[in-house]
């Protein structure tokens, strides 16, 4: 196996004069769980379906497995593993009927056939559930059904969108814990896209991408690490005066939310007394904590990534992937 | 490892190549199995699929039988009724082989399109296995339908039944073709109900399978005859009828300029219709973005 999964270069993609993604460069390493994390419309999944030949570059170029994806998009198709974002079982059928169905398109070699299907079933427990209808299957159950199936040809490379989107943390945890299995097992690269925080935890390296581009790239402690030390938050009544008596005393900046002062220290635990001390201001609560990654996307992008409040244009990019994605 | 620059040639890995072709035969295989395991999964509808033709041969059959009495048939010695039961084989096969084949949309719509058009097969395939797929499902609709022949006064023998199963795919392929090239124009579900009044019900009204296609005023037998379930409906009828002793048949055919159309003629007209609109669907699915 190639020592890069996957590179893209200079990777663009605009419908009219929507840029839903406007140059992207990355690297990804044969074997790692790389993650690629944003808010809703940043681009993720316009970037996914690139990489997965579902969507033809505007510019750039892209190999995925050592293939070009404009050049040979069949064989590319054939050495990755695709669980999209919206479910695409037939309910109809059992979980083995799905399964089978995978293993005729995708030229499964029949004598590997029930082998292979028996094996992935074992490894995400479904194997007492294969002749059930996929109706009768859970969110959670669906998803490690499309993870088997995604699997079943041997693909060098698995790409899930958003696989633990609408999931509880129970069943997304046991997600990962079989995602990890297969990596370690099987050796395959994974590729996915999340907008949770803290489930890039678990991944070897991330892409923050945001309007198109990526922030940042990085292990997630490297990423953390651009924050620079601790993050404190404090509460307030008065906030105002809270946040000038920081500035002028401990020559902090801290960020204002409402009644909240986020500020990011070098070293937390002797500036928490510091602060106390120092501070006229009433202060309700004063946390410390290690900084996470949405810390790191607030100071990349100024936004947190759970904000709600999509842009019109952030909006309509999300309809147009969507859109399009439909339309195949 | 760096990244190489956009302006280098691009060199494809040494890996086995693709077999999309033979992969893609294999897929057409298991489209049209999936669908027949579905049609046979669900017995509600294959149930219910048959209560409208026998709400039809009954009530309308019936209903118009006793008004008609013996003014049909013009002195061929066919009921309405007798008439009528091929149509209404005919009107089965027409109705399930586009409902059939029009399944892409709901596969579209509930995602499992999107599993079938990423694999590594040629886009023929897709539309090649759903219009087998529905070409099967409405063969086996129409065909079950000869079990009420006794009850309406037409004899069945070995004959009939080996002239009709070609005759019936042949109609159930054209109609199944015509359904999966309409799919792949339709984007979502809505357009479905458009597809069912200013589609299918006037091609089951004008096809001849509720009323003789003779003496018809001229802008009907116009119409009547550029519908392409004409073509396939009349040679069923023409069989099941004179085989069971009712010989005088063809003077409540189709007719061209007052001539009787040979059945084989008949049979590749609907099969001309069938492989271009199967072209027009292969066309519609190998369009990327």
């Amino acid at each position: 196996m190639a020592e890069t999964a996957i590179e893209a270069k200079g990777l663009i993609k605009k419908y009219g004069d929507l840029v839903a993604v406007a140059g992207i460069d990355l690297e990804v390493h044969g074997g790692e769980i790389f993650g690629f994390l944003g808010p809703n419309g940043a681009g993720k999944s316009t970037t996914i379906s690139m990489l997965c030949t579902l969507l033809t570059p505007t510019a750039g170029i892209a190999r995925v497995a050592g293939i070009d994806v404009m050049h040979d998009p069949a064989a590319v198709r054939q050495r990755i593993g695709l669980v999209f974002q919206d479910p695409s079982l037939d309910d109809q059928l059992t979980a083995r009927e799905n399964l089978e169905f995978h293993a005729f398109i995708y030229s499964v070699p029949a004598p590997d056939r029930r082998r292979r299907i028996g094996e992935m079933l074992e490894m995400m427990q479904l194997t007492d559930r294969a002749s059930s209808q996929v109706k009768t299957f859970s969110g959670g159950m669906k998803r490690r059904l499309e993870i088997a199936r995604g699997m079943l040809h041997q693909p060098q490379i698995l790409f899930l969108d958003e696989p633990t989107l609408g999931l509880d943390p129970q069943t997304r945890k046991s997600i990962w814990t079989h995602l990890n299995e297969l990596r370690s097992k099987k050796g395959v690269t994974i590729f996915m896209t999340t907008h949770y925080m803290d489930e890039a935890e678990y991944c070897n390296r991330i892409a923050i991408i945001d309007q198109g581009q990526i922030a940042a790239l990085g292990t997630p402690d490297e990423l953390k690490a651009m924050v620079g030390g601790d993050v404190v938050t404090i509460t307030s009544d008065q906030p105002e005066q809270a946040a000038s008596e920081i500035k002028q005393m401990l020559g902090v900046t801290p960020s204002r939310d409402d009644g909240t002062l986020r500020m990011e220290v070098a070293d937390g635990k002797a500036f928490v007394p510091r602060l106390v001390r120092e501070l006229s201001a009433p202060v309700d609560t004063v946390t410390l904590r290690r900084p996470s990654l949405d810390d790191v996307f607030l100071k990349l992008t100024g936004r947190a990534i759970r904000d709600e409040e999509v842009s019109a244009k952030d909006r309509n990019r999300a309809m147009a992937s969507r859109w399009m994605g439909r339309r195949r | 490892m760096s990244v190489e620059t956009a302006s280098k040639p691009i060199v494809s890995v040494p890996a086995a190549p693709v077999d999309t072709r033979s992969a893609s035969l294999r897929a057409v295989y298991i489209i049209w199995y999936r669908d027949i395991l579905r049609y046979w999964r669900d017995r509600w509808r294959l149930v219910a699929s048959l209560a409208q033709p026998l709400l039809f041969l009954l009530v309308f059959g019936s209903g118009l039988s006793s008004s008609l009495g013996s003014a049909f048939g013009r002195g061929t010695g066919i009921s309405y009724i007798q008439f009528m039961y091929p149509g209404i084989i005919g009107m089965s096969i027409l109705f399930s082989a586009i409902f059939g084949a029009m399944s892409i949309v709901w596969d579209r719509e509930f995602g499992f399109l999107k599993e079938v058009l990423v694999a590594p097969i040629d886009r023929w395939a897709v539309a090649i296995g759903k219009a087998l797929g529905g070409t099967t499902q409405a063969m086996i609709q129409g065909l079950i339908l000869l079990v009420l022949a006794p009850f309406v006064g037409v004899k069945l023998n070995l004959l009939t039944v080996m002239e009709l199963v070609p005759l019936a795919a042949v109609l159930a392929f054209g109609l199944a073709s015509f359904g999966v090239a309409l799919a792949s124009m339709m984007k979502a579900l809505q357009g479905f109900q458009v597809v069912m009044n200013f589609l299918m019900m006037p091609m089951f009204f004008l096809s001849g399978a509720l009323f003789p296609l003779t003496n018809l005023p001229g802008w009907m037998t116009w119409l009547t005859r550029a519908d392409p379930a004409s073509y396939g409906i009349d040679p069923i009828r023409r069989v099941v009828l004179a085989n069971s002793g009712l010989p005088h048949v063809d003077s409540l055919g189709l007719t061209i300029n007052g001539q009787v159309l040979p059945i084989p003629l008949e049979a590749a007209i609907m099969l001309g219709f069938g492989a271009i609109l199967l072209g027009v669907a292969v066309v519609m699915f190998q369009r990327r973005d």
